[in-house]
């Protein structure tokens, strides 16, 4: 093999390589990501009953509701939408009433949320920053929270 | 009067350190050996002098001083010593100590053993290595003091985050500090081997026990930090694909691709130009790792902006850094003269196919990991993009590495016999097929990937061990000249294989603990049973106890295994009135390599609890894996090849070694 069929090669492997790379990424992206919402989104958005989301906001005073074999229903509001929520599954530590939450599931129909998972607030990301605004205005906004969480977060990180 | 004196010192540190980045360049410049001879006592003197800044910091935390603001806020009078100490670098402020320390030590480990270097060469090492340390000086001086006062002086701290408060995460972010800073040893080789314009074998050679040096902190780091999650986090996963994990995973793909290129860069004086880039890569991805986890870009882009003057400072060295070292590629590289030639299959091309699918790989954690930060920065719009995405892309770009992984040490240099590596991989392949008939005969119609998966687990392990199998000729001749063989071997062979048996340990406990374990959740009452596969655990009840910072509720179980006990697990629930928070500690009962994993839930007012119970099979093998890795790292980095200017071995001894 002479040199530059030597080299054509190396450089034939390498962008077939990459195509292949860039053709999973794509194709993955397409199928997995899921977009953030506050319940306030969910109303104004319209959101088809049956379109996967992450929602985020507080789990409103007084709305927690226990059943049998860890059934689970609360509310997540933003201040100005709520959302009923519910859920089968034990809770993370850092799931409080008043507190921020965020929960990954499916629309079931207008205002109706079923929950697969619920995110221990470990940081700031699981309260959308819309909520975090809304909460601020309301003067719902403790300081110290993000703080707290932002410090969990860096502990995962080092 | 400590702090002070460690703000002091800190600030003579970065006065060295401006010395250290300027006059040896000059001096490498103009040929003066003088000028040059400036770089090692002052790296040696910067060190001395970060070290007595940390020391006056941790003097700080112990003695509880609440007059400084850090300890203030991470630190309570009533914690045990140990968490007093690790709180240090549980902040911001305290890990871009530590980031500067350890810069610093790696800065004076070279002036210590660099002393083979070609003296222009280590000159400029050390004065680029001066200029990432003067850049980080000057972030912490003006953006992260952790010596600042407080007046008047609080009672009592706010507590380090009970989540931190762990002997794992004690270890954690040193040893991911090594590695990530340990790369810019690397980093600093490649930019003065482009200001100088040559590069040679000898450079790698130079290069490559740094590397390894970083790469094996990193692999602990890595390991360690998804333990702690694993047992921390109580839901039972080990990995996460969050981005703080993949900030770590970048540097140490890049890493592991850099050890290979360098491999051939040092045997065949090829791929040089690559293996300046990936040093460059490499430690830019280790910036972009602190950048992420310390600018507070990830908590949220909204906190980065509200703040900015941290975020916007180490994008900044990020800048520098980074464009500047590419620029400086773009500019010399084409300066460096080419190596040799090699034939598509032969080491040389196995090693650039482990290099091509590295990179891939890392690219696609790289795009999931900033696209969200993007996307969100430009149309402010939030997606999370989770483990589906990692799966379904570094999984089948890690997949040909994997079946690959085996021949490439069988491969001859410049001119390889693929047919002939594929026969003595023969043994190891016929034990990959029976692992795949024993599973699929045992699993009985379940998914049809569980049964590969396992036969490439099994295929990775017996092919490493094939390759030393091979080079002593065990099965052809005596035991007693095996062995002899085998102590001839040079111990990077014996790296090698380890590194790539360890690789296929954790694969097997990857796909034992994702595809064979199973899960309970259920509430129960004292004097009830959960089952779940042979085991059996009795809830005996609940108490409380105190703990020297918090309370907790303690859950006891009685564990049985077909009726037999076989002891008793102990999770709790701890609450840590100094910040109101609380944390679960999950249990754990070892058996064999798997483990039974059961973490506790919120007590109901009718005295039931739940609990959530999961049979992990195979799952220390993951962390086992990472650890074989590692000794595989430490054999190579002691083979007397890479310690520059050992002496030869004696000639009888190389006779022995077979031709590589």
């Amino acid at each position: 093999m002479t040199r530059r069929q030597r080299r054509l090669i190396l450089i034939g492997s390498a962008l077939s390589v990459l195509a292949v790379a860039v053709a999973l990424m794509l194709s993955a992206f397409k199928d997995s990501i899921v977009f953030f919402n506050s319940p306030t989104d969910v109303a104004e958005k319209q959101l088809a009953p049956g379109s996967r989301i992450r929602l985020g906001g507080l789990v409103k005073e007084g709305s927690v509701v226990r059943g049998e074999n860890l059934q689970v229903r609360f509310e997540v509001t933003d201040g100005k939408n709520t959302i009923a929520v519910a859920y089968q599954g034990m809770l993370p530590d850092l799931f409080r009433e008043g507190q921020g939450v965020v929960t990954e599931g499916v629309i079931e129909s207008a205002g109706r949320f079923k929950a697969d998972s619920v995110l221990a607030k470990h940081d700031e990301t699981y309260m959308p920053k819309e909520v975090a605004d809304a909460l601020k205005k309301q003067g719902h906004w403790k300081a110290d929270d993000g703080k707290q969480a932002g410090a969990a977060s860096q502990g995962r990180a080092q | 009067m400590i702090p002070e004196l460690g703000h002091y010192a800190l600030v003579l540190a970065l006065g060295l350190a401006l010395v250290q980045a300027s006059v040896p360049l000059y001096g490498a410049r103009t040929n003066d050996p003088v000028l040059m001879s400036v770089a090692g006592p002052t790296a040696l003197a910067q060190f001395g002098f970060v070290a007595i800044a940390f020391g006056a910091l941790v003097a700080c935390y112990v003695t509880s001083d609440f007059s400084v603001v850090n300890v203030f806020e991470n630190s309570h009078s009533a914690k045990p010593l140990i968490y007093k100490i690790t709180g240090v670098w549980g902040n911001h402020e305290g890990s871009m100590m530590l980031w500067v320390l350890i810069l610093s030590v790696f800065g004076a480990l070279v002036a210590l053993f660099g002393a083979n270097l070609p003296a222009r060469l280590k000159a400029n090492v050390l004065a680029v290595q001066s200029w990432i340390a003067s850049t980080f000086y000057l972030f912490i001086l003006l953006t992260s003091n952790p010596f600042l006062r407080l007046s008047p002086a609080p009672l009592e701290g706010r507590d380090l985050n009970p989540i931190l408060q762990d002997p794992g995460l004690a270890i954690h972010p040193p040893l991911l500090y090594l590695g990530y800073v340990g790369l810019s040893i690397s980093f600093s080789f490649a930019i003065a081997a482009l200001i100088e314009g040559r590069i040679d074998a000898a450079w790698a050679r130079w290069v490559r026990p740094w590397t390894l040096l970083a790469w094996m902190f990193l692999t602990l780091g890595i390991a360690m930090g998804s333990y702690w999650a694993y047992y921390t986090l109580g839901w039972g996963g080990w990995w996460f694909w969050d981005p703080v994990e993949n900030a770590s995973l970048m540097p140490w793909i890049a890493g592991t691709a850099l050890l290979h290129s360098a491999v051939v860069m040092e045997k065949r004086e090829a791929l040089k130009v690559w293996t300046i880039l990936l040093a460059i890569l490499a430690f830019s991805l280790s910036l972009i790792g602190t950048f992420l986890v310390r600018s507070g870009v990830l908590t949220s882009v909204h906190a980065f902006a509200s703040d900015p003057m941290r975020g916007v400072f180490i994008l900044m060295i990020l800048i520098l850094f980074i464009g500047g070292g590419l620029a400086l590629f773009a500019l010399r590289a084409p300066v460096l003269k080419q190596g040799g030639l090699f034939a598509p299959v032969s080491r040389e091309g196995a090693l650039v196919l482990n290099n091509l699918f590295l990179v891939s790989a890392c690219a696609a954690v790289f795009y999931g990991t900033l696209y969200p930060l993007a996307l969100e920065a430009v149309t402010g719009s939030k997606i999370s993009v989770g483990a589906p995405f990692f799966n379904a892309t570094f999984g089948p770009l890690f997949l040909p590495l994997l079946i690959a992984a085996p021949f490439g040490p069988l491969l001859a240099w410049k001119r390889g016999d693929l047919l002939g590596v594929a026969q003595r991989l023969l043994g190891a392949a016929t034990l990959a097929v029976i692992v795949i008939a024993v599973t699929f005969a045992a699993e009985g119609g379940g998914p049809i990937l569980v049964p590969f998966a396992f036969g490439l687990a099994a295929f990775v392990i017996t092919g490493a061990v094939t390759d030393l199998i091979e080079r002593t000729a065990l099965l052809k001749v005596s035991p007693r000249i095996a062995f002899a063989r085998a102590r001839g071997l040079p111990r990077s062979t014996w790296g090698t294989a380890l590194a790539h048996l360890g690789l296929g340990v954790t694969l097997l406990g990857i796909v034992g603990e994702t595809q064979l374990g199973a899960e309970r959740i259920a509430e129960i009452k004292p004097g009830q049973s959960i089952s779940l596969r042979h085991y059996d655990l009795h809830f005996d009840g609940l108490a409380n106890r105190e703990g020297p910072n918090y309370r907790e509720l303690v859950g006891t179980f009685t564990v049985s295994r077909n009726g037999e006990p076989i002891g008793v697990m102990q999770p709790s629930k701890r609450s840590f009135p100094s910040r109101g928070t609380a944390t679960s500690e999950q249990a754990l009962m070892t058996r064999g390599a798997g483990q039974l994993y059961l973490a506790l839930g919120e007590p109901n007012p009718d005295g039931s609890v739940a609990v959530r119970l999961y049979h992990k099979p195979l799952v220390l093998l993951i962390w086992l894996g990472a650890v074989v890795m590692v000794i595989g790292g430490g054999l190579s980095l002691s083979d007397r090849r890479l310690r520059v200017g050992a002496p030869r071995p004696a000639k009888s001894q190389a006779a022995m070694q077979p031709a590589e």
